[in-house]
Protein backbone atom coordinates (compact mmCIF):
# COMPACT_ATOMS: atom_id res chain seq x y z
CA UNK A 1 0.00 0.00 0.00
CA UNK A 2 1.62 3.17 -0.95
CA UNK A 3 1.39 5.74 1.42
CA UNK A 4 1.81 9.70 0.86
CA UNK A 5 3.07 11.72 3.54
CA UNK A 6 0.56 14.31 4.43
CA UNK A 7 1.64 15.34 7.53
CA UNK A 8 0.48 19.98 6.47
CA UNK A 9 -1.75 21.92 8.21
CA UNK A 10 -4.54 22.08 4.96
CA UNK A 11 -4.49 18.10 4.56
CA UNK A 12 -5.16 17.84 8.55
CA UNK A 13 -8.26 20.52 7.67
CA UNK A 14 -9.38 18.92 4.90
CA UNK A 15 -9.81 15.19 6.89
CA UNK A 16 -11.38 17.37 9.74
CA UNK A 17 -13.72 19.24 7.35
CA UNK A 18 -14.59 15.60 5.77
CA UNK A 19 -15.05 13.71 9.71
CA UNK A 20 -16.90 16.58 11.37
CA UNK A 21 -19.31 16.77 8.38
CA UNK A 22 -19.62 12.91 8.44
CA UNK A 23 -20.45 12.49 11.90
CA UNK A 24 -22.99 15.71 12.04
CA UNK A 25 -24.68 13.96 9.27
CA UNK A 26 -25.68 11.15 11.24
CA UNK A 27 -26.47 12.92 14.60
CA UNK A 28 -29.05 14.82 12.28
CA UNK A 29 -31.67 12.22 11.98
CA UNK A 30 -31.62 11.55 15.54
CA UNK A 31 -31.92 15.15 16.76
CA UNK A 32 -34.70 15.59 14.38
CA UNK A 33 -36.40 12.72 15.49
CA UNK A 34 -36.24 13.80 18.74
CA UNK A 35 -37.67 16.73 18.51
CA UNK A 36 -39.96 15.34 16.72
CA UNK A 37 -41.61 13.85 20.00
CA UNK A 38 -42.40 17.50 21.16
CA UNK A 39 -45.64 16.89 19.30
CA UNK A 40 -47.56 14.01 21.17
CA UNK A 41 -44.96 12.32 23.07
CA UNK A 42 -43.89 15.20 25.39
CA UNK A 43 -43.50 12.78 28.59
CA UNK A 44 -40.56 10.40 26.56
CA UNK A 45 -39.19 14.08 24.82
CA UNK A 46 -38.83 15.49 28.80
CA UNK A 47 -37.17 11.57 29.66
CA UNK A 48 -34.55 12.03 27.16
CA UNK A 49 -34.03 15.43 28.03
CA UNK A 50 -33.28 14.29 31.84
CA UNK A 51 -30.75 11.57 30.46
CA UNK A 52 -28.71 14.38 28.56
CA UNK A 53 -28.28 15.61 31.87
CA UNK A 54 -25.98 13.02 32.73
CA UNK A 55 -22.19 14.88 32.18
CA UNK A 56 -20.93 12.66 29.72
CA UNK A 57 -23.79 13.29 27.74
CA UNK A 58 -22.69 16.66 27.84
CA UNK A 59 -19.76 15.68 26.71
CA UNK A 60 -20.86 14.21 23.73
CA UNK A 61 -22.87 17.50 23.40
CA UNK A 62 -19.20 19.90 23.46
CA UNK A 63 -17.85 17.33 21.22
CA UNK A 64 -20.80 17.90 18.93
CA UNK A 65 -20.67 22.18 19.39
CA UNK A 66 -17.36 21.26 18.37
CA UNK A 67 -18.05 19.65 15.49
CA UNK A 68 -19.94 22.37 14.15
CA UNK A 69 -18.11 25.12 14.93
CA UNK A 70 -15.18 23.27 13.23
CA UNK A 71 -16.84 22.75 10.49
CA UNK A 72 -18.36 26.08 9.69
CA UNK A 73 -15.43 27.36 10.21
CA UNK A 74 -13.70 25.48 8.00
CA UNK A 75 -15.87 26.01 5.69
CA UNK A 76 -15.44 29.71 5.32
CA UNK A 77 -12.18 29.05 5.47
CA UNK A 78 -12.19 26.87 2.24
CA UNK A 79 -14.75 29.83 0.90
CA UNK A 80 -12.07 32.59 1.81
CA UNK A 81 -9.40 30.28 0.06
CA UNK A 82 -11.53 30.04 -3.18
CA UNK A 83 -12.92 33.87 -3.33
CA UNK A 84 -10.10 36.45 -1.37
CA UNK A 85 -7.27 37.31 -2.65
CA UNK A 86 -5.62 36.06 0.87
CA UNK A 87 -2.27 33.69 0.96
CA UNK A 88 -3.55 30.01 2.03
CA UNK A 89 -1.20 30.22 5.23
CA UNK A 90 -2.67 33.52 6.67
CA UNK A 91 -6.38 32.17 5.63
CA UNK A 92 -5.46 28.74 7.56
CA UNK A 93 -4.16 30.82 10.48
CA UNK A 94 -7.23 33.14 10.94
CA UNK A 95 -9.21 29.92 10.57
CA UNK A 96 -7.86 29.00 13.72
CA UNK A 97 -7.95 31.81 15.26
CA UNK A 98 -11.93 32.39 14.75
CA UNK A 99 -12.18 28.97 15.87
CA UNK A 100 -10.44 29.01 18.60
CA UNK A 101 -11.53 32.14 19.67
CA UNK A 102 -15.20 30.49 19.17
CA UNK A 103 -14.42 27.80 21.57
CA UNK A 104 -12.86 29.73 24.58
CA UNK A 105 -15.82 32.18 24.17
CA UNK A 106 -18.17 29.24 24.25
CA UNK A 107 -16.66 27.85 26.98
CA UNK A 108 -17.13 30.99 28.85
CA UNK A 109 -20.67 31.38 28.36
CA UNK A 110 -21.70 27.58 29.40
CA UNK A 111 -19.71 28.41 32.09
CA UNK A 112 -21.41 31.84 33.14
CA UNK A 113 -24.66 30.73 32.43
CA UNK B 1 -18.27 14.10 -9.83
CA UNK B 2 -18.65 17.16 -8.58
CA UNK B 3 -20.15 19.41 -11.85
CA UNK B 4 -20.42 23.50 -11.83
CA UNK B 5 -24.34 23.05 -10.40
CA UNK B 6 -23.48 20.94 -7.45
CA UNK B 7 -20.25 23.03 -6.03
CA UNK B 8 -22.73 25.80 -6.62
CA UNK B 9 -25.74 24.16 -4.60
CA UNK B 10 -23.19 23.10 -1.83
CA UNK B 11 -21.61 26.61 -1.61
CA UNK B 12 -24.68 28.59 -1.84
CA UNK B 13 -26.26 26.19 0.72
CA UNK B 14 -23.33 26.53 3.00
CA UNK B 15 -22.82 30.50 2.54
CA UNK B 16 -26.76 30.81 4.24
CA UNK B 17 -26.53 28.46 6.82
CA UNK B 18 -23.61 30.31 8.30
CA UNK B 19 -26.08 32.52 9.72
CA UNK B 20 -28.80 29.58 11.05
CA UNK B 21 -25.58 27.80 12.70
CA UNK B 22 -24.77 30.46 14.90
CA UNK B 23 -27.81 31.59 15.88
CA UNK B 24 -28.72 28.43 16.72
CA UNK B 25 -25.48 27.64 18.90
CA UNK B 26 -26.51 31.38 20.73
CA UNK B 27 -30.12 29.79 21.33
CA UNK B 28 -28.73 26.19 22.11
CA UNK B 29 -26.40 27.78 24.73
CA UNK B 30 -29.37 30.07 26.51
CA UNK B 31 -31.26 27.29 26.34
CA UNK B 32 -29.41 24.58 28.00
CA UNK B 33 -28.96 27.05 31.45
CA UNK B 34 -30.63 25.44 33.83
CA UNK B 35 -31.66 22.09 32.40
CA UNK B 36 -33.48 21.80 29.24
CA UNK B 37 -37.65 20.53 29.23
CA UNK B 38 -40.12 19.74 26.26
CA UNK B 39 -41.82 22.69 28.08
CA UNK B 40 -39.75 25.36 28.27
CA UNK B 41 -38.45 24.60 24.61
CA UNK B 42 -42.22 24.80 23.40
CA UNK B 43 -43.32 27.86 24.90
CA UNK B 44 -40.66 29.61 23.03
CA UNK B 45 -41.13 27.82 19.76
CA UNK B 46 -44.53 26.39 19.98
CA UNK B 47 -46.75 28.57 17.47
CA UNK B 48 -43.78 31.00 16.39
CA UNK B 49 -44.15 31.68 12.68
CA UNK B 50 -40.36 32.93 12.95
CA UNK B 51 -39.21 30.16 14.48
CA UNK B 52 -40.43 27.77 11.61
CA UNK B 53 -39.24 29.75 8.94
CA UNK B 54 -36.14 29.81 11.00
CA UNK B 55 -35.94 26.40 11.33
CA UNK B 56 -37.52 25.19 8.10
CA UNK B 57 -34.89 27.31 6.18
CA UNK B 58 -31.94 26.09 8.18
CA UNK B 59 -33.70 22.14 7.18
CA UNK B 60 -34.01 23.03 3.86
CA UNK B 61 -30.05 24.31 3.14
CA UNK B 62 -28.40 21.30 5.27
CA UNK B 63 -30.83 18.61 3.69
CA UNK B 64 -28.81 19.82 0.49
CA UNK B 65 -26.03 20.76 1.80
CA UNK B 66 -25.59 17.30 3.53
CA UNK B 67 -26.63 15.04 0.80
CA UNK B 68 -23.68 16.53 -2.05
CA UNK B 69 -21.46 16.21 0.99
CA UNK B 70 -22.35 12.61 1.45
CA UNK B 71 -22.68 11.83 -2.13
CA UNK B 72 -18.62 12.75 -2.15
CA UNK B 73 -17.94 10.47 0.52
CA UNK B 74 -19.65 7.68 -1.08
CA UNK B 75 -18.05 8.00 -4.31
CA UNK B 76 -14.27 8.65 -2.70
CA UNK B 77 -13.90 6.23 -0.19
CA UNK B 78 -16.80 3.68 -1.05
CA UNK B 79 -16.35 3.97 -4.89
CA UNK B 80 -20.34 4.44 -5.57
CA UNK B 81 -21.19 5.68 -8.67
CA UNK B 82 -23.52 6.10 -11.59
CA UNK B 83 -27.55 5.76 -11.07
CA UNK B 84 -26.67 4.40 -7.22
CA UNK B 85 -24.93 7.36 -6.61
CA UNK B 86 -27.76 9.32 -7.57
CA UNK B 87 -30.31 7.18 -5.64
CA UNK B 88 -28.38 7.55 -2.53
CA UNK B 89 -28.06 11.52 -2.66
CA UNK B 90 -31.55 11.42 -3.17
CA UNK B 91 -32.25 9.36 -0.35
CA UNK B 92 -30.43 10.86 1.73
CA UNK B 93 -31.37 14.79 1.23
CA UNK B 94 -35.03 13.17 1.44
CA UNK B 95 -34.70 11.71 4.63
CA UNK B 96 -33.24 14.74 6.00
CA UNK B 97 -36.01 17.07 4.68
CA UNK B 98 -38.48 14.57 5.75
CA UNK B 99 -37.62 14.09 9.42
CA UNK B 100 -36.22 17.95 9.94
CA UNK B 101 -39.42 19.11 8.77
CA UNK B 102 -41.69 16.89 10.50
CA UNK B 103 -39.01 18.25 13.70
CA UNK B 104 -39.59 21.92 12.59
CA UNK B 105 -43.90 21.03 12.98
CA UNK B 106 -43.75 18.89 15.79
CA UNK B 107 -41.47 22.30 18.08
CA UNK B 108 -43.84 25.32 15.70
CA UNK B 109 -46.74 23.64 15.25
CA UNK B 110 -49.97 26.22 17.44
CA UNK B 111 -51.50 24.02 19.71
CA UNK B 112 -54.77 22.81 19.39
CA UNK C 1 23.78 2.62 16.35
CA UNK C 2 22.49 2.41 11.99
CA UNK C 3 25.91 2.06 9.89
CA UNK C 4 26.19 5.50 8.44
CA UNK C 5 28.50 3.58 5.90
CA UNK C 6 25.48 1.69 4.05
CA UNK C 7 21.73 2.16 4.03
CA UNK C 8 19.20 -0.35 3.53
CA UNK C 9 16.95 0.34 0.42
CA UNK C 10 13.57 -1.30 -0.15
CA UNK C 11 12.10 -0.97 -3.96
CA UNK C 12 9.24 -1.94 -5.55
CA UNK C 13 9.73 -4.16 -8.27
CA UNK C 14 7.09 -6.08 -10.69
CA UNK C 15 3.81 -4.06 -13.02
CA UNK C 16 0.44 -3.22 -12.13
CA UNK C 17 -0.78 -6.38 -11.52
CA UNK C 18 2.14 -7.79 -9.57
CA UNK C 19 4.05 -6.23 -7.35
CA UNK C 20 6.79 -6.90 -4.52
CA UNK C 21 9.32 -5.45 -2.46
CA UNK C 22 12.89 -6.57 -3.33
CA UNK C 23 15.60 -5.10 -0.36
CA UNK C 24 19.50 -3.76 -1.08
CA UNK C 25 22.55 -3.02 1.23
CA UNK C 26 23.37 0.36 -0.91
CA UNK C 27 27.35 1.98 0.59
CA UNK C 28 26.32 5.35 1.67
CA UNK C 29 28.17 8.46 0.09
CA UNK C 30 28.91 12.13 1.20
CA UNK C 31 26.82 13.77 -1.60
CA UNK C 32 24.36 11.27 -2.74
CA UNK C 33 21.06 11.79 -4.69
CA UNK C 34 18.31 9.09 -4.52
CA UNK C 35 18.63 8.76 -8.05
CA UNK C 36 22.49 7.81 -7.69
CA UNK C 37 21.14 5.37 -5.03
CA UNK C 38 18.89 3.58 -7.62
CA UNK C 39 21.50 3.88 -10.59
CA UNK C 40 23.64 2.01 -8.16
CA UNK C 41 21.63 -0.65 -7.25
CA UNK C 42 20.83 -0.92 -11.17
CA UNK C 43 24.35 -0.97 -12.46
CA UNK C 44 26.12 -3.24 -9.48
CA UNK C 45 23.28 -4.67 -8.06
CA UNK C 46 20.58 -5.67 -10.36
CA UNK C 47 20.78 -5.17 -13.73
CA UNK C 48 16.94 -5.69 -14.32
CA UNK C 49 15.76 -2.66 -12.19
CA UNK C 50 14.33 -0.34 -14.13
CA UNK C 51 13.53 3.43 -14.05
CA UNK C 52 13.57 6.66 -15.81
CA UNK C 53 15.57 9.53 -15.78
CA UNK C 54 17.18 12.04 -18.40
CA UNK C 55 18.66 15.54 -17.25
CA UNK C 56 19.65 14.33 -13.61
CA UNK C 57 19.42 18.05 -12.60
CA UNK C 58 16.44 19.00 -11.89
CA UNK C 59 14.70 20.43 -15.12
CA UNK C 60 12.80 17.67 -16.74
CA UNK C 61 11.44 15.30 -14.16
CA UNK C 62 11.50 12.49 -15.18
CA UNK C 63 13.18 10.86 -12.57
CA UNK C 64 10.19 11.54 -10.17
CA UNK C 65 9.43 8.57 -8.01
CA UNK C 66 7.87 7.99 -4.47
CA UNK C 67 10.74 8.07 -1.56
CA UNK C 68 9.86 7.50 1.85
CA UNK C 69 6.13 8.34 0.64
CA UNK C 70 6.77 11.20 -0.48
CA UNK C 71 6.91 11.82 -4.24
CA UNK C 72 10.13 13.62 -5.04
CA UNK C 73 12.41 13.97 -7.84
CA UNK C 74 15.11 11.96 -7.18
CA UNK C 75 18.12 13.98 -8.86
CA UNK C 76 17.32 16.66 -6.27
CA UNK C 77 16.52 14.95 -3.12
CA UNK C 78 19.64 14.16 -1.05
CA UNK C 79 19.96 10.95 0.59
CA UNK C 80 20.35 12.37 3.97
CA UNK C 81 16.99 14.51 3.34
CA UNK C 82 14.93 11.50 3.03
CA UNK C 83 16.02 8.64 4.73
CA UNK C 84 14.18 7.14 7.80
CA UNK C 85 17.02 6.03 10.38
CA UNK C 86 19.21 4.45 7.04
CA UNK C 87 16.16 3.11 5.41
CA UNK C 88 14.88 4.41 1.64
CA UNK C 89 11.90 3.17 0.22
CA UNK C 90 11.57 3.81 -3.39
CA UNK C 91 8.44 3.58 -5.47
CA UNK C 92 6.82 4.53 -8.36
CA UNK C 93 4.25 7.38 -8.68
CA UNK C 94 1.14 6.95 -6.98
CA UNK C 95 -1.98 7.40 -9.02
CA UNK C 96 -0.14 6.33 -12.06
CA UNK C 97 -0.50 2.04 -13.65
CA UNK C 98 2.61 0.65 -13.62
CA UNK C 99 4.58 -0.62 -16.50
CA UNK C 100 7.68 -2.21 -14.92
CA UNK C 101 9.35 -1.35 -11.52
CA UNK C 102 9.81 2.50 -10.77
CA UNK C 103 8.31 3.45 -14.46
CA UNK C 104 4.59 4.19 -14.58
CA UNK C 105 2.70 4.92 -17.73
CA UNK C 106 1.87 8.44 -17.83
CA UNK C 107 -0.70 8.09 -20.66
CA UNK C 108 -3.59 9.04 -18.30
CA UNK C 109 -1.77 12.12 -16.92
CA UNK C 110 -1.41 13.12 -20.70
CA UNK C 111 -4.99 12.38 -21.87
CA UNK C 112 -5.86 14.58 -18.87
CA UNK C 113 -4.17 17.08 -19.86
CA UNK C 114 -5.92 16.93 -22.83
CA UNK C 115 -8.84 16.79 -21.53
CA UNK C 116 -8.64 19.95 -19.63
CA UNK C 117 -8.14 21.60 -22.90
CA UNK C 118 -4.90 22.04 -22.12
CA UNK C 119 -3.46 23.39 -25.52
CA UNK C 120 -3.59 26.52 -27.09
CA UNK C 121 -6.57 27.46 -29.41
CA UNK C 122 -5.57 29.93 -31.38
CA UNK C 123 -7.66 31.84 -34.54
CA UNK C 124 -5.88 34.44 -35.46
CA UNK C 125 -3.66 34.34 -38.72
CA UNK C 126 -0.72 35.43 -40.23
CA UNK C 127 -2.99 38.77 -41.88
CA UNK C 128 -4.06 39.68 -38.27
CA UNK C 129 -2.91 41.79 -35.51
CA UNK C 130 -1.55 39.68 -32.71
CA UNK C 131 -2.60 40.18 -29.05
CA UNK C 132 -0.19 43.08 -27.44
CA UNK C 133 0.08 41.58 -24.26
CA UNK C 134 2.32 43.64 -22.12
CA UNK C 135 4.25 41.62 -18.99
CA UNK C 136 2.44 43.98 -16.00
CA UNK C 137 -0.63 43.10 -17.58
CA UNK C 138 -2.73 41.29 -14.66
CA UNK C 139 -3.92 38.44 -16.07
CA UNK C 140 -0.26 37.64 -17.95
CA UNK C 141 0.81 37.64 -14.63
CA UNK C 142 -1.62 35.01 -12.94
CA UNK C 143 -1.01 32.62 -16.27
CA UNK C 144 3.44 33.40 -15.63
CA UNK C 145 2.73 31.71 -12.62
CA UNK C 146 1.41 28.50 -13.17
CA UNK C 147 3.49 28.48 -16.49
CA UNK C 148 7.15 26.48 -15.80
CA UNK C 149 5.23 22.97 -14.80
CA UNK C 150 7.27 20.30 -16.62
CA UNK C 151 4.89 17.42 -16.44
CA UNK C 152 6.51 15.65 -14.15
CA UNK C 153 3.28 14.38 -12.29
CA UNK C 154 4.26 14.78 -8.73
CA UNK C 155 1.70 16.85 -8.09
CA UNK C 156 -1.12 14.19 -9.22
CA UNK C 157 0.80 11.39 -7.51
CA UNK C 158 0.52 13.61 -4.01
CA UNK C 159 -3.35 14.46 -4.55
CA UNK C 160 -5.95 12.12 -2.61
CA UNK C 161 -8.28 13.45 -5.01
CA UNK C 162 -7.00 11.80 -7.97
CA UNK C 163 -6.02 8.57 -5.65
CA UNK C 164 -10.24 8.13 -5.10
CA UNK C 165 -11.52 9.94 -8.02
CA UNK C 166 -10.24 8.02 -11.24
CA UNK C 167 -11.84 10.70 -13.35
CA UNK C 168 -10.73 13.73 -12.42
CA UNK C 169 -8.40 15.51 -14.03
CA UNK C 170 -6.20 16.68 -11.13
CA UNK C 171 -3.76 19.32 -10.55
CA UNK C 172 -1.54 19.78 -13.17
CA UNK C 173 -3.66 19.81 -16.31
CA UNK C 174 -6.52 22.40 -14.47
CA UNK C 175 -3.40 24.19 -13.95
CA UNK C 176 -2.54 24.33 -17.05
CA UNK C 177 -5.95 25.43 -18.09
CA UNK C 178 -5.84 28.05 -15.95
CA UNK C 179 -3.07 29.66 -17.43
CA UNK C 180 -4.53 29.58 -21.53
CA UNK C 181 -7.94 31.37 -19.71
CA UNK C 182 -5.61 34.19 -18.63
CA UNK C 183 -3.71 34.35 -21.66
CA UNK C 184 -5.14 36.35 -24.21
CA UNK C 185 -3.85 35.00 -26.77
CA UNK C 186 -6.12 31.87 -26.35
CA UNK C 187 -9.10 32.25 -28.13
CA UNK C 188 -11.46 29.80 -26.15
CA UNK C 189 -12.18 30.36 -23.06
CA UNK C 190 -15.70 29.17 -23.44
CA UNK C 191 -14.21 25.71 -24.73
CA UNK C 192 -11.66 25.67 -21.38
CA UNK C 193 -14.35 26.73 -18.70
CA UNK C 194 -16.89 23.63 -20.52
CA UNK C 195 -14.17 21.02 -20.10
CA UNK C 196 -13.50 22.13 -16.18
CA UNK C 197 -16.79 22.55 -15.80
CA UNK C 198 -18.12 18.74 -16.08
CA UNK C 199 -18.13 16.37 -13.41
CA UNK C 200 -14.30 14.97 -14.06
CA UNK C 201 -13.50 19.31 -13.05
CA UNK C 202 -12.31 21.71 -10.90
CA UNK C 203 -15.32 21.43 -8.84
CA UNK C 204 -13.70 17.93 -7.73
CA UNK C 205 -10.93 19.30 -5.49
CA UNK C 206 -11.20 19.75 -1.44
CA UNK C 207 -8.15 22.11 -1.50
CA UNK C 208 -6.02 20.13 0.45
CA UNK C 209 -2.85 21.60 -0.83
CA UNK C 210 -0.71 18.33 -1.69
CA UNK C 211 -0.29 19.41 -5.04
CA UNK C 212 1.38 23.43 -3.66
CA UNK C 213 3.39 21.47 -0.58
CA UNK C 214 5.39 18.68 -3.26
CA UNK C 215 5.71 20.72 -6.49
CA UNK C 216 9.32 20.79 -6.91
CA UNK C 217 9.02 24.09 -9.44
CA UNK C 218 6.95 26.11 -6.42
CA UNK C 219 3.95 26.49 -8.62
CA UNK C 220 0.48 26.74 -6.54
CA UNK C 221 -2.01 24.41 -8.75
CA UNK C 222 -4.46 24.64 -5.75
CA UNK C 223 -4.53 28.45 -5.95
CA UNK C 224 -4.96 27.75 -10.06
CA UNK C 225 -8.22 25.29 -9.28
CA UNK C 226 -9.69 28.32 -7.08
CA UNK C 227 -9.46 30.45 -9.63
CA UNK C 228 -11.29 27.84 -11.97
CA UNK C 229 -13.45 27.94 -9.57
CA UNK C 230 -14.06 31.63 -9.44
CA UNK C 231 -14.39 31.77 -12.89
CA UNK C 232 -17.01 28.59 -13.34
CA UNK C 233 -18.71 30.34 -10.76
CA UNK C 234 -18.91 33.84 -12.47
CA UNK C 235 -19.69 32.55 -15.70
CA UNK C 236 -22.75 30.64 -14.89
CA UNK C 237 -24.05 32.80 -12.71
CA UNK C 238 -24.08 35.48 -15.43
CA UNK C 239 -25.59 32.92 -17.95
CA UNK C 240 -28.61 32.67 -15.90
CA UNK C 241 -29.44 36.15 -15.77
Amino acid sequence: MKKVSRSHPLWFAYCLHRASGLALVIFLPVHFWVLSLALNRQAQLDSLLRFTDHPLVKCAEFGLVFLLAVHCFGGLRLLALEWLPWSSQQKTFAAIAVAGAFLVSTLFLLQAL
Amino acid sequence: MLNITLYLLQRVSAAMMVPFVLVHLVVMIIAVNGGLTATEILSRTQGSLVWMLFYGGFVIAVSIHAAIGVRVIAYEWFGLNGRWLSVFTWTVGALLLFTGLQAVHAVTATPL
Amino acid sequence: MPDTSELTVTIQRGDQHDQHMDTFTVPAFSNQTVLDVVSWIQQNEDPTLTYRFACRVGMCGSCAMMVNGVPRWTCRTHVKNALKGQYLEIAPLRNLPVIKDLVTDMDPFFDKWIDAEGHHHASLTRNDEFAAITPTNPKRMTANEGIECINCAVCYSACDTVKNNAEYLGPAALQRAWTLLNDDRDEQDETIIDAVSGSSGCHNCHSMGSCTVYCPNELDPMSAIAGLKRETTKRALRRRR
